[in-house]
């Protein structure tokens, strides 16, 4: 089987990119569905050329987002800008946006090589250009050989493929992804991410991408905008994302972690008999009960019968175990190597310790004792 | 061979750890046979129901009125008084409702289907009312209310048949509607740069050719069927001429008509589903998968 990433960089790129992609201003939309306020102000600038993953959980708008993007919705109040151009007027038919969605939505009764060429023919392209640029584009994908068979003589991975090549095929000025992996098995979608992300880097084509998934957000996007009730938490890099979330909602969406209840006592929380800083700007009052968030790399542990937490499970991920560690009522997610992780055992007797130098903290949350995201 | 009703998984686990099951092959056959029999038997009785009078009816058109075997009906019925206008007035009235039909109800469903997916219930209610309400209550309801051009006209008639015909019609839309992902395929189109018009045309339309088509059908065996309406509003269609029509030999004459109606419907629905096939066969073999 040809190696979709080695297709997408081996072929020249006959495909003309655009210049630059798209500079995508989306300004105060809201959007209201009855008594639920789906969009509440949500403000986002996306450079040009640059691939942006909104990531939340389900309800939370994003999807709402992009259908507000492509046109397919209308907005309450705000404004969706493309390179300085206000499109909130425009419909989805002349916005020039090239999208995926989540479920197959290739045209059963055309082949893969004329779905391809359908938007050019919507751009009143001759038949010989249309097709020849939808072969090329369709080569571009890898499913060259692939171009006579309609939908449903295709896997699930070639139709989103195919998809893909339609939406590219007419040189978008901003490409939308909406959740194209989620309906594929495991193995299919890590080609495909790859695929895409190269692609997209290849072409440099502005692109916004709804997922839930950490996972695909993290490894494709070069910016994550995590959603909650309509809104922006955090806006970051990867990177930034994982090691400083701004807000407990984004610490425990975005990565493994655990909540540990404690008490805030001049500038620093007590965290397994431990004094430990407070990460950010914004400090509880003196006294408060709060939570503090650890990441499972944040925390390490020593074996010792006289220790204040025991091992109640383990799960291995290959260099490290995952150890689910319950210091009096609260279990704490902890990664350790896995030669270290094989020679505990369940009910081992632990010490736990805070490596990090600072930690973040939230608002108590009533059952955080036994809470771990 | 894993027997009938065994998982094959189990049976080759079974097999491996040597476990010795009596097969229950004899048992599943016999109980096979048995369903089998009782299907026939079903069959039989149905298709008797069905098939009984139809073939009494082809007999008697295919006599003569001494009994013996001919095919003067047949041959009399293009010459019999008043019959070649019953036909085209039926087949006028045929296409008129199927062309209204077919306008008034692709962009109604589709609408609904779209933008209005709460209002399927109450759509399904009230198309299914000329179904509920008898044809002789529609016609004797709107004969008084109609501007007498209307009535003057054998037009009205597919007005009324474009009433009767909708249970079918958007029952066989809504499933064909149903059987597709229509928003995310008009999304599709539009996204990339499709009007709603080609969208309706290139898209949606030759994913619902197998539920028009059934509509299509369905539609045209009630046109030419109908009799309470056409009678009451004093037009001969096809079934008032075969009432009205009346000889020596007329007996035969208007069996002989009937069964040609009835034939020229399951022709019609045998090219219809003949091209259907044909098409996606040719499909399949562009594609190699034949």
């Amino acid at each position: 089987m040809t190696n979709v990433n080695e297709v997408a960089t081996s072929l020249p790129l006959t495909h003309t990119p655009p210049a630059s992609g798209s500079r995508v201003e989306l300004d105060q939309l809201v959007r209201v569905y009855g008594s639920v306020r789906a969009l509440d102000g949500f403000s986002l600038t996306i450079e040009p050329g640059e691939f942006v993953a909104l990531l939340g959980p389900s309800g939370c708008g994003k999807t709402t987002v992009l259908r507000q993007i492509a046109g397919f919705e209308q907005l309450d109040s705000g404004r969706v800008l493309v390179n300085g151009q206000d499109l909130s007027n425009v419909s989805a038919q002349k916005r020039d946006m090239g999208m995926v969605f989540q479920s197959y939505s290739l045209f059963p009764n055309m082949n893969a090589l004329n779905n391809v060429a359908f938007g050019l023919r919507m751009r009143h392209q001759r038949s010989s250009q249309r097709l020849a640029k939808a072969a090329e584009v369709l080569e571009m994908v890898g499913l060259s050989d692939q171009a006579k068979k309609y939908p449903h003589q295709m896997s699930g991975g070639q139709q989103q493929r195919v998809a893909l090549a339609r939406a590219l095929a007419i040189e978008p000025q901003v490409l939308l992804l909406d959740e194209p992996l989620s309906a594929l098995d495991a193995k299919v979608r890590a080609e495909l991410r790859d695929q895409i992300r190269m692609l997209q880097k290849r072409l440099s084509i502005t692109t916004i991408f709804v997922t839930h998934d950490q996972e695909e957000a993290l490894s494709m996007a070069d910016r994550v905008c995590v959603m909650s009730k309509g809104r922006i938490e955090q806006m970051a890099t990867p990177a930034v994302l994982y090691r400083h979330p701004n807000t407990a909602f984004v610490a425990q969406f975005v990565g493994v972690s655990s909540r540990v209840p404690t008490l805030y006592r001049g500038g620093s929380v007590d965290i397994f008999g431990q004094a430990c800083t407070v990460r950010g700007d914004e400090r509880p009052t003196e006294g408060a009960e709060v939570d503090a968030i650890l990441r499972p790399e944040d925390l390490t542990i020593e074996p010792d019968p006289q220790g204040i937490g025991f091992v109640t499970h383990k799960s291995f991920l290959g260099a490290t175990t995952r150890l689910v560690v319950q210091v009096r009522e609260t279990p704490v997610r902890i990664d350790v190597r896995s030669d270290q992780g094989e020679e505990l055992e369940l009910g081992a007797h632990v010490n736990v310790k805070v490596i990090s130098r600072d930690v973040l903290v939230a608002a108590r949350v009533e059952n955080s004792a036994t809470q771990t995201a | 061979m894993a027997s009938i009703g065994v998982p094959i998984g189990d049976f080759i686990a079974n097999e491996e750890a040597g476990i010795d099951r009596p097969m229950p092959l004899a048992g599943a056959r016999k109980k096979r046979r048995r369903f089998s029999l009782w299907r026939f038997i079903v069959l039989f009785v149905a298709g008797a129901y069905f098939l009984i009078p139809i073939f009494a009816g082809l007999k008697f058109s295919l006599q003569d009125i001494s009994g013996r075997f001919s095919f003067q009906a047949i041959q009399n019925l293009p010459s019999a008084p008043g019959f070649s206008g019953a036909f085209w007035l039926s087949m006028r009235l045929a296409i008129v409702t199927l062309v209204v039909s077919i306008l008034l109800m692709v962009p109604t469903t589709i609408y609904v289907h779209l933008r209005l997916p709460r209002m399927r219930r109450l759509m399904e209610f009230i198309t299914i009312l000329p179904i509920v309400i008898p044809p002789i209550v529609i016609i004797a309801g709107i004969l008084p209310a109609a501007p007498l051009w209307a009535k003057s006209s054998p037009y009205l008639l597919s007005f009324l048949y474009v009433i009767l015909s909708m249970p079918f019609i958007y029952r066989s839309l809504d499933a064909g509607l149903s059987a597709i992902d229509l928003k995310t395929l008009v999304e599709a189109a539009r996204s990339l740069g499709a009007s709603w018009l080609r969208t309706l045309t290139q898209v949606i339309l030759p994913n619902l050719r197998p539920a028009l088509l059934s509509a299509m059908v369905l539609t045209l065996a009630l046109v030419l069927g109908e009799f309470t309406m056409a009678s009451l509003d004093l037009w001969t269609t096809i079934p008032v001429w075969i009432v009205q029509f009346n000889t020596a030999s007329s007996g035969h004459v208007q069996t002989a008509a009937s069964m040609l109606g009835l034939i020229g419907t399951w022709v019609f629905l045998t090219i219809i589903v003949s091209i259907d096939r044909s098409e996606s066969r040719k499909s399949r073999r562009k594609t190699g998968t034949l």
